[in-house]
């Protein structure tokens, strides 16, 4: 099957930028579910607002267009009523952590079976370029013209100490790595996050005088290094990219399950 | 493992956009923009048909047909 079943190609050409690293994430997206053979009828997608979130109105499965920061909750909302489906929650960097931020610790901190992206492009970008909270110190936005002051959270380490039992990172650039990942995150059970820095060559790049999307994918490359690596070793600077959390620990639907079992005390509902 | 063999690139004219970045990854400079800043397989000899112009364009507006991959279909 090819990824172009997975897609509503009526809505194509797509409205994301020239280059936009978001374009490439849902590519990786789309092989990852195509190579593990997923049926669209038992996928959903829920998604927040903002650049990111228009990755739901692509592809062809249930989607859910939500509220700012809230595609985690309403996400959890499905899965509860229909633990059989299999939920991805493609969130933007602000949406996941600045306005939805609540949602993302405690969905982590619920363990519920969700996959859950952070499409890093460290920017707002559909509103124009204003700072969010993974821009990082002394970057430059439109609300920033004379940089930032904000240090940016670690994506991976929040999650970690949230609870989340599937925390990985990959880049627009890795995709091969991303595909991977993001098939090892659908399958695992209980929340996982994925975080995959993306490139916004309109706004972020612009500003902070990155270069075009080639030249940005090229500094992921750069900046970047795999956990374990020699690289990594020798200059521990580098962002490192891989699988850092896999845990096996009880996922809540079953849980909840159980806490039905109980009350019901053997009888039939 | 049998070697893939190219068959075509099919390049969806209506969806690239021209940010050339599966021309600036390439790793056998097969594709070029054209004078209308779409992508063409200017020598699709040379391709080793290593997937990633189809993996990285933001756009899914490049896929690389293979032979093995028609005896899949």
């Amino acid at each position: 099957m090819s990824v172009k079943e997975y897609i509503r190609e009526r809505y194509f050409p797509h409205m994301w930028c020239p280059g936009c690293g978001h374009g490439t994430i849902l590519n990786s997206l789309l092989h990852a579910v195509d190579q593990l053979q997923l049926d669209k009828k038992d996928l959903v997608m829920t998604s927040g607002i903002g650049c990111s979130a228009r990755i739901s109105g692509y592809v062809d499965f249930h989607s859910l267009h939500t509220i700012h920061g809230r595609a985690l909750a309403f996400a959890t909302g499905v899965k509860l009523s229909k633990p059989e489906l299999k939920l991805i929650v493609p969130m933007g960097d602000g949406d996941a952590l600045a306005i939805g931020g609540n949602h993302f610790i405690h969905a982590a901190r619920r363990n519920i079976d969700i996959t859950a992206i952070v499409m890093n492009n460290r920017i707002y970008g559909m509103t124009g370029g204003q700072f969010s909270p993974l821009s990082g110190a002394g970057k430059k936005a439109t609300t920033a013209p004379y940089s930032t002051i904000d240090s940016a959270f670690d994506v991976v380490k929040l999650a970690t100490a949230a609870g989340a039992s599937f925390v990985a990172r990959s880049t627009a650039y890795h995709v091969l790595e991303t595909i991977d990942i993001l098939k090892k995150a659908i399958n695992h059970k209980g929340f996982s996050v994925v975080e995959i820095l993306s490139q916004c060559p309109t706004h972020y790049g612009r500003k902070n005088k990155e270069g075009n999307a080639s030249q940005m994918l090229k500094f992921q490359k750069d900046t970047t290094a795999k956990i374990g690596s020699k690289a990594l070793e020798k200059n521990p600077l580098l962002i490192p990219r891989g699988i850092f959390v896999d845990n096996d620990v009880p996922e809540y639907c079953q849980a909840y399950d159980e806490v039905i079992e109980r009350a019901m005390k053997g009888r039939k509902a | 493992m049998a070697r893939l063999k190219l068959k075509e690139h099919v390049i969806n004219r209506d969806w690239c956009k021209g940010c050339g970045i599966c021309v600036d990854f390439c790793p056998k400079q097969v594709l070029e923009l054209d004078s209308k800043e779409k992508v063409i397989a200017a020598r699709p000899e040379d391709c080793i048909c290593c997937k990633l112009c189809e993996l990285r364009c933001p756009d899914l507006a490049i896929e690389v047909l293979t032979d093995r991959d028609d005896k899949n279909d």
